[in-house]
């Protein structure tokens, strides 16, 4: 009774997250006759929305520190514009131009993130401001042409994995990184159990953690499966790997080190952070030059893969990274997201696409499926909080979740401090 | 349990074996309690035992269905849904935390959501009258349109009943009202409770300061660990200090600060000619060319009115967090240093223990664990990677050593008792190891028990030659605690006091007066 209660008793935004994809891919896998879950369409799903994810783990973390960045998509284009016309008229190689790209957004994020940080203007304000500024830039520097990438810089964005080895009908090398990362989950888990175990810490039942392992192996190698046999040529895409590398190093940063605990810092309470010695200021800074940076490697990848710059990308790209974060059980007041959240968050935007685009259903009732989704999302959110309880995926999601106080956190209004006194001092 | 006469005071409120639980914790449980009409009727236990749990249930902060047990209220079984349908029938209670809105007017947050309407737009004439009477009533001279974050905390709690009585209060509940207020406007407050009382409101206080309960309340209802130990009538069973400490943590105290022999050392920590300017207003002083000085192993009090100045020298010395500094020097062990941001104030050894616990002390997503190393990560961390078995290890070693109570260091700061967060919030400060202690108002809202703990821990400090600077508006504690008293006087240091010359009065004097002492 109370393990069915734990299976089924979901109440976490993890639960919710995962289990709204599951039943969303599913769904469309039965309305759409199988077409969803070919090795065609995967691959197409990921190439599709590979950007919009790179710019949800900026974006996370920008929200995790309490702002948002609306200028994103601009950001992308501009950048993609500039380093498109660099390899076309100064003729530099592409890993030159995908140099010239980062520290081309780097340098935009370093200006958004002094006005941020050290002017104290809302990111809401500097970034709507660098929203207009970088489109913009974007058709000035372009002359709203559209500018061709070469061959070698389109790889970046609809490149595969290449043939290796023996010729065993799956690519090898995507084989290979499904067992890679079935070995990594099997063993960080038994990791974590045994310090845990030894610290004497609350560790989850056997089953449960076995009932996890089998569900999150198979689904891995399912999809392994499903991009080891797509058409002749095609495999794992190289920007789901880029994704990939990227959320294993984002993932690891936001939980496990000095910096990602100081940006959740910052956001859950920026006085008792810096009363603690953390750098606001800087972990600002930070966070907001990171978003551009990835923000123009977006721009990239998606100008590989449409083969040229244009006036008009990466318009309303802020809107879905954001929508991802939050469906990914961040809070609009900051100190509450994850990596892996915003993900999950924005690859149930992405199925939702593409299956409604299988399905054929107009980008107008699109739009109003996506809104109603984005809206429930949250609020089922809000309504768990009032809840607080944990169920088994969300034991399960432990690992990627970052460890706080659960959701359940309802604050306590009595007790004994004086807010008002603060806020009168610092007025 | 003492008899009660029915005829003379009919009972206005009982609750039935209320039970409540949170996930893993059982708040209360089979709690009852009965309440007379027009008396004041003090909730005494420990931090965390559930007292505001129980008061929450009562309010509609937790509805019904969410506990167990009847809520009788003139004779009829309630079930509230929310806050308002309790105030519908009378009962309003006061947070510790206000509820007032800092930017709108005393007359605005009087009648925020009950506002008075003529023809559906505000009747702002009959509002302004309706407040003059209100604070009137309360005994607040203040204009009903100065912005609350123009007055102190008193005057809030003040206007905070004043909002409850324009609500045509039955039964008014405050959960440790006085907690952050000194003396005198203590003293106010709880002669508004009698005289409220003299109208035939009836009142419900939960308060640590034992002294004050003693003087107003008629009875106590003791609850330790969720239950309710026992009712006590004050006047009939001769009810003191002493009776009630016993009913709550179970055994007498003999003293109220631990015996320590204080080992004082060589002066390590001075602060010369210390001036800084508030924040916002261009001209005007917090700190007035202060100068003071600890020595290793001793316990330094800085006594003031509040106002006086105490936190803002404290903060600005600690990585110059308050204001804008003007001048002054820092020596530490004989050498000057320069602190110009909290970061290096903590690696030159300082720590500074907030007054302001939920909106400077902790970050409420946080756990248990993740507080206590928040401040020196760097201690549990290798090339930048937080090592998170060591920081479970420590957290847990610290919650042992306090004894803090919660079901695991996982728990979220959040869900424990306000005693237990500031023990959570002491234990990441004693983390970082700092060579100088500073602690504003380390025992505010915490219970006998716990300070005498807090005490001891102090003490513990100092006996392994650091210094620590108490800051605290309760006289008797620093008092008892500290080895020689500095008194703030309207941001400047008016006196210093040895522990054989300071008492209650001489200390008041000097806070009190601008007379420049050696
Ligand atoms: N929202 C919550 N979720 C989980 N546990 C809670 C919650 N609120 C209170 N508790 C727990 O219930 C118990 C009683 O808490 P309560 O706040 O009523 O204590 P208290 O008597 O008011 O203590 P204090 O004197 O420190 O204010 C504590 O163990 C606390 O940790
Ligand atoms: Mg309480």
């Amino acid at each position: 009774m109370n393990a069915l209660k734990k299976l089924f008793g979901g109440n976490t935004r993890q639960f919710g997250m995962i289990f709204a994809l599951v039943a969303l891919i599913i769904f469309f896998q039965f309305t759409t006759e199988g077409r969803t879950l070919t090795p065609g369409n995967v691959i197409n799903l990921f190439n599709g929305n590979s950007y919009i994810l790179i710019l949800a783990i900026g974006m996370v973390l920008v929200i995790i520190a309490g702002h948002i960045d609306l200028s994103v998509g601009s950001v992308a284009a501009f950048v993609g514009v500039t380093v498109a016309l660099a390899i076309r008229d100064w003729g530099i190689p592409w890993y030159a131009g995908v140099l010239l790209g980062l520290l081309l957004g780097a340098l935009i994020g370093a200006w958004q993130g002094l006005w941020t940080a050290y002017v104290g203007i809302p990111a809401f304000i500097v970034t709507l401001a660098g929203m207009l500024l970088f489109r913009g830039f974007n058709q000035f520097v372009g002359k709203s042409n559209t500018i061709p990438v070469p061959n070698d810089f389109q790889y970046l964005g609809s490149g595969y994995l290449p043939e290796v080895g023996p010729s065993t009908g799956y690519n090898n090398l995507t084989l290979l990184i499904g067992l890679a990362a079935v070995t990594f989950v099997i063993f960080s888990e038994i990791r974590r159990r045994r310090t845990a175990k030894v610290l004497g810490a609350e560790v989850a039942e056997t089953w449960v953690v076995v009932l996890k392992l089998v569900l999150v192996c198979a689904a891995i190698l399912y999809a392994t499966y499903l991009f080891a046999t797509g058409r002749p040529g095609t495999s794992f895409p190289i920007p789901g790997l880029i994704l990939a590398v990227l959320v294993l190093i984002y993932g690891f940063v936001s939980s496990k080190t000095v910096v990602g605990r100081h940006i959740y810092a910052v956001g859950g309470n920026r006085h008792a952070a810096e009363l603690s010695g953390v750098q606001s200021k800087k972990v600002n800074f930070l966070v907001m030059m990171n978003m551009s940076i990835l923000a123009g490697l977006a721009g990239m990848i998606f100008v590989g893969r449409s083969t040229a710059s244009g006036p008009f990308d990466g318009v309303g790209w802020e809107l879905d990274a954001i929508a991802a974060v939050f469906i990914g059980g961040a809070a609009v007041t900051g100190g509450v997201g994850t990596v892996i959240g915003s993900i999950i968050g924005g690859l149930v935007m992405a199925v939702l696409n593409n299956g409604l685009q299988l399905l054929g259903v107009g980008a107008d009732l699109t739009q109003i499926i996506k809104g109603l989704v984005l809206l429930i999302a949250v609020a089922f959110d809000v309504y768990n909080k009032s809840q607080g309880k944990r169920s088994i995926i969300g034991l399960m999601m432990q690992n990627f979740n970052r460890p706080t106080g659960g959701p359940g956190t309802t604050l306590q209004p009595d007790e004994t401090t004086s807010t008002k006194e603060t806020i009168a001092r610092e007025a | 349990m003492s008899s009660h006469t029915t005829h003379t005071d009919p009972v206005i409120l009982e609750m039935r074996s209320i039970t409540k639980e949170f996930p893993g914790v059982k708040a209360l449980a089979e709690v009852s309690l009965r309440v007379k009409a027009g008396e004041i009727h003090a909730i005494c236990g420990e931090n965390g035992a559930g007292k505001s749990t129980l008061m929450k249930v009562l309010s509609g902060v937790y509805p019904y269905g969410s506990y167990d047990g009847d809520i009788v209220y003139q004779t009829e079984v309630q079930q509230f849904k929310d806050i308002r349908a309790s105030e519908h029938a009378g009962i309003v209670i006061i947070h510790q935390e206000l509820a007032l809105i800092p930017e709108l007017s005393i007359m605005e947050n009087i009648f925020l959501g009950n506002e008075p309407t003529k023809r559906g737009v505000i009747n702002w004439a009959e509002a302004r009258q309706r407040s003059t009477e209100l604070l009137a009533r309360v005994g607040l001279r203040e204009d009903p349109d100065t912005p609350i974050k123009e007055i102190g905390v008193g005057k809030q709690q003040l206007v905070e009943i004043a909002k409850a009585l324009n609500k045509s209060v039955k039964i008014l509940i405050l959960d440790e009202p006085t907690a952050a207020l000194n003396e005198s406007d203590s003293q106010h407050l709880l002669d508004l409770m009698l005289g409220l009382k003299g109208k035939g409101i009836t009142s419900i206080i939960i308060s640590h300061k034992l002294n004050e309960i003693e003087q107003i309340a008629d009875s106590i209802t003791i609850i330790r660990d969720g239950k309710a130990i026992e009712t006590l009538d004050v006047k009939a069973d001769g009810v003191d200090e002493d009776r009630i400490i016993k009913g709550m943590v179970g055994r007498a105290l003999e003293s109220r600060f631990p015996d320590h022999t204080p080992k004082i050392g060589e002066v390590f920590f001075e602060v010369k000619d210390w001036s800084v300017g508030h924040p916002a207003i261009q001209d005007r002083l917090v700190c007035k060319g202060s100068n003071f000085f600890v020595r290793r192993g001793e316990i330094v009090g800085f006594a003031g009115l509040m106002g006086a100045g105490r936190t803002e020298l404290a903060r600005s010395v600690f990585g110059r967090s308050y204001g804008r500094f003007i001048n002054g020097h820092i020596y530490k062990d004989g050498k000057e240093v320069v602190l110009k941001n909290v970061r290096q104030a903590i690696d030159a050894g300082l720590g500074y223990v907030t007054e302001d616990r939920k909106s400077l002390g902790l970050n409420l997503l946080d756990d248990i664990k993740a507080t206590t190393v928040s401040a020196n990560l760097k201690k549990i961390s290798r090339n930048s990677v937080v090592d998170t078995a060591k920081e479970f290890a420590v957290a847990e070693q610290y919650r042992k050593a306090l004894r803090t109570k919660a079901p695991s260091v996982e728990e979220g700061v959040a869900k424990l008792s306000g005693g237990n967060q500031q023990k959570v919030v002491l234990a990441k400060w004693m983390f970082t190891d700092p060579d100088l202690l500073i602690l504003d108002e380390p025992t505010r809202g915490i219970d006998v028990g716990a300070k005498y703990e807090i005490y001891g821990i102090i003490q513990q400090l100092a006996n392994q030659g650091k210094g620590v600077v108490v800051i605290s508006s309760e006289l008797p504690e620093l008092l008892g605690l500290s080895d020689r008293i500095y008194t703030i006087f309207e941001g400047a240091i008016t006196g210093v006091l040895n522990k054989e010359e300071a008492s209650q009065e001489s200390l008041m004097k000097l806070m009190t007066s601008a007379r420049k002492a050696a």
